[in-house]
């Protein structure tokens, strides 16, 4: 089994995620994560799907998806060849001898502290799931007293755009 | 009870002059109910098999008015589910089936998730509570949306009663192109009352919709190579060839080439079965012929077919030898089951068209496939073990023999309805099917009961047309209740109940099985008589039920009235017609491939397993 990530463009209609996760139950797929948030064109989300799963029901999960009346476009996104992010919120218990020691961690991943209190520090970081997981790991000891992540999203590298052509699409109909 | 103060506003919306806006069709001010019937007559929907209820009300308003759209008021929504897809599988259109929210809507899934099975076009419209009430657990209320979102192409829920032509337009659309497949159209009450404006045609926004119809030219040629360079080519021919009307260009590249054909249970008639190159039915109850060829071919064309798991057996033994070139216009139907070798996605006239001349240049080129070999092999087998039954010891009737003499004594171009089990694999054996649209079946998703309401709504698209219910006496107690609906709307059909008094193909497999121990498959019998299947109680008396319905109803139970019996079902036009036909308990559907085994196992017979000697030489 491997990792692959699908960007799915899909028509900005009721339903269409409870869709899309119904295919995948249905189908006996499972989804690693799922992010859903509207593009730089109204009518049109996107959806960032992770599946797990070797290459064969990989075309069979696209194929299934495309004949989804909303669905409009789908993308793997090669690792090499595109941008991935998660995002986590962490609160992390923090007391005046290990404050510091958790700043500074914070500071060798790149991430930001949003909120500190007497008896915790709040950390906002993003970046690719295994940078995420190393720093998750090294909070670890201090005591992790909530945590939420977001689904993973991303984007290809260089100028060329996914959604160009679908939104021609769109328009054409329009 | 007159509801007159249910009524929905104008009878006769007048065109209003046109106010504006690019359209040159004029708009009339209507109610939503008016604009769905409106829409149904302009998306030229003549029939229609449903029953009305609180949400749907509205919509049966103007449906009496309407001189263009028949409505058929049936006994239970599955009902008039399932006579849509006979009418649709009947007719080449696309079915229409109305039903009101909540139960009226839940029980259509049953023959919604049939037609999903066998790609039937099919628009259900479902009446939903009023908007407001959506999610409060209503009286009446069912996601209906929700509940048939697995099971149909493509769902709407109507929110706007300006959205209605747009919406029916793209329903029927979304059913009858690419591969089809039943629409459900959800219309909340209110959106129903609503004053909005109709106008014909309306635009169509479906971006995400593009079934690709044109094969690829590259693809074509390689299969046609293919084909050429073959020594033991099948074409497996699937209903897709039916759905795409190709039966004639499957005709002329069969003969072009000398190929054998096998058409699956969905494609009975999409060639004549009494063609020479023709070699049964394959599957789990195919020919030994048709499933052996495809054991040892070395290529299989698959036109319109999904390697359906009744067709291959168990997968990872199915065809060794073979290399595929799967044509259907699914993609994803293409590698979903078997590897293939040329993946071609078009609509199936389209590549046979292509293919027929690609094999022509192919020819033209000196390269004709020699299948000389291969029909010494096919024709050995087709001698050696044809499809065939025994005449009960005890006089009684072979259902197959009734079966087969109703298709024998059957007028010219009549359409079979079957119901799910042996009387369908008996039907599919021992009638000829040499035209499309003659056979009518639940394939995919073996629907008990499918016969009569598929029946009803065959003869209501085709009333010039005989139409044979071949049911089983269990299917037959599940959806009998349309009779009253042929009966008193001059739909008359004619059924033939093969009464073996039990659930026959399961207590085959409980005869093959479970050591004959026959849990609950006896129909007929009381307390005392549990496991004695055919002399039973004859409860329910068919007779009587039938005749209760307004039916000329019959019973025949020996092989010397056979024939008399049927020549007067088939010359009674006027009714509905029922012949209760009481046949040996103990037959049997062969040939069979065990579920989950090789179809190198193919039984011919109980007991007889074929020698196929030692064609196999690579």
């Amino acid at each position: 089994m491997s990792k692959h990530t699908l960007s799915v463009l899909v028509e900005n209609t009721p339903g269409i995620l409870a869709r899309i996760a119904a295919l995948f139950s249905r189908r006996g797929f499972n989804i690693d994560s799922l992010a859903v948030g509207v593009t730089e064109h109204p009518d049109i989300s996107r959806i960032t799907i992770v599946v797990n799963v070797e290459e064969l029901p990989l075309e069979q999960v696209t194929k299934q998806l495309n004949k989804l009346v909303n669905v409009l476009k789908i993308v793997e996104l090669e690792p090499g060849a595109a941008i991935q992010r998660e995002l986590v919120l962490v609160k992390v218990r923090a007391d005046n001898e290990t404050r510091s020691q958790i700043v500074e961690i914070v500071q060798l991943f790149r991430a930001k502290t949003v909120d500190v209190s007497p008896e915790a520090v709040t950390i906002e970081a993003t970046g690719s799931s295994d940078k995420l997981e190393a720093m998750l790991r090294m909070l670890e000891p201090f005591g992790i007293k909530e945590l939420v992540q977001s689904g993973t999203i991303a984007i290809g590298r260089g100028a060329r755009s996914i959604t160009d052509r679908s939104l021609r699409a769109l328009d054409r109909s329009a | 009870m007159p509801m007159t103060e249910q009524a929905t506003g104008a009878h006769h919306p007048q065109p209003r002059p046109r106010t504006g806006g690019s359209s040159t069709a004029p708009v009339e001010h209507v109610t939503g109910a008016q604009s769905l019937i409106r829409s149904l007559e302009e998306v030229g929907a003549d029939t229609v098999f449903g029953i009305p209820g609180g949400a749907i009300l509205p919509a049966y308003d103007p449906m009496m008015d309407s001189t263009r759209v028949r409505h058929v008021l049936v006994r239970h929504e599955q009902g008039a589910g399932h006579a849509a897809t006979g009418y649709a599988q009947a007719t080449g259109k696309v079915g229409v089936c109305m039903a009101t929210s909540g139960p009226g809507a839940t029980n259509l899934v049953t023959p919604i998730a049939d037609a999903n099975m066998d790609s039937v076009p099919l628009v259900a419209i479902t009446g939903q509570v009023a908007s407001a009430a959506i999610g409060t657990d209503a009286f009446q209320e069912a996601d209906i949306c929700g509940i048939t979102m697995p099971i149909t192409k493509h769902n709407f829920l109507v929110t706007d009663a300006k959205d209605i032509p747009r919406t029916i337009a793209e329903a029927f659309h979304i059913a009858s192109t690419g591969r089809p497949g039943p629409v459900l159209v959800d219309i909340p009450k209110d959106i129903l009352q609503a004053r909005t404006t109709f106008s014909w045609p309306p635009a169509q926004d479906l971006p995400g919709y593009r079934p690709v119809t044109k094969p690829h030219a590259k693809q074509i040629r390689e299969a046609a190579k293919l084909i050429t360079q073959s020594r033991r080519p099948v074409l497996y021919v699937g209903g897709g060839v039916l759905k795409a009307g190709a039966t004639a260009e499957l005709k002329v590249l069969a003969e072009l080439t000398g190929a054998p054909v096998t058409t699956t249970l969905m494609a009975l008639g999409a060639f004549p079965d009494s063609h020479p190159l023709h070699v049964g039915m394959p599957g789990m109850h195919g020919s030994v012929t048709a499933v052996t060829a495809l054991q040892k071919a070395d290529l299989i064309v698959a036109l319109g077919a999904r390697f359906d798991d009744r067709v291959t057996g168990k997968l990872d033994s199915f065809a060794p030898y073979a290399k595929i070139v799967h044509a259907d216009i699914d993609p994803a139907e293409i590698g979903k089951n078997r590897a293939a070798d040329v993946p071609i996605v078009g609509d199936a006239r389209e590549v046979l068209a292509d293919l027929v001349q690609a094999v022509q240049a192919e020819h033209t080129d000196g390269h004709v496939g020699d299948y000389t070999a291969w029909w010494k092999d096919l024709n050995r087998w087709r001698e050696t073990y044809p499809l065939g039954y025994d005449q009960p010891a005890d006089g009684s009737l072979a259902p197959q023999h009734v079966i087969q003499r109703i298709g024998e004594l059957a007028p010219e171009g009549t359409v079979f309805a079957a119901g799910v089990g042996q009387h369908q694999m008996w039907a599919a054996h021992f009638i000829t099917y040499d035209k499309p649209a003659t056979w009518l079946n639940s394939g995919g998703a073996g629907t008990m009961g499918y016969a009569v309401p598929a029946a009803m709504g065959a003869k209501a698209g085709q009333p010039d047309r005989t139409v044979w219910a071949i049911d089983g006496d269990g299917c037959f107690q599940m959806t009998n209740q349309e009779l009253t609906t042929c009966a008193l709307n001059n739909i008359p059909i004619k059924v033939a109940i093969i009464n073996n008094g039990a659930l026959g193909m399961v207590r085959q497999w409980q005869t093959l099985f479970y050591n004959q121990r026959y849990s609950n498959t006896v129909l007929h019998a009381g307390q005392e008589q549990a496991g004695a299947a055919g002399n039973g109680t004859r409860v329910p008396d068919f007779v009587k039920l039938a005749e209760a319905m307004g039916c000329v109803a019959m019973r025949c139970e020996s092989p010397d009235e056979l024939d008399a019996v049927i020549a007067k079902a088939n010359a009674i036009n006027d009714r509905p017609v029922v012949v209760d036909f009481i046949v040996h308990e103990d037959a049997q559907v062969w040939p069979m491939v065990a579920a989950g085994t090789s179809n190198d196992t193919v039984m011919a017979a109980r007991g007889v397993r074929p020698d196929f000697g030692d064609s196999e030489d690579d």
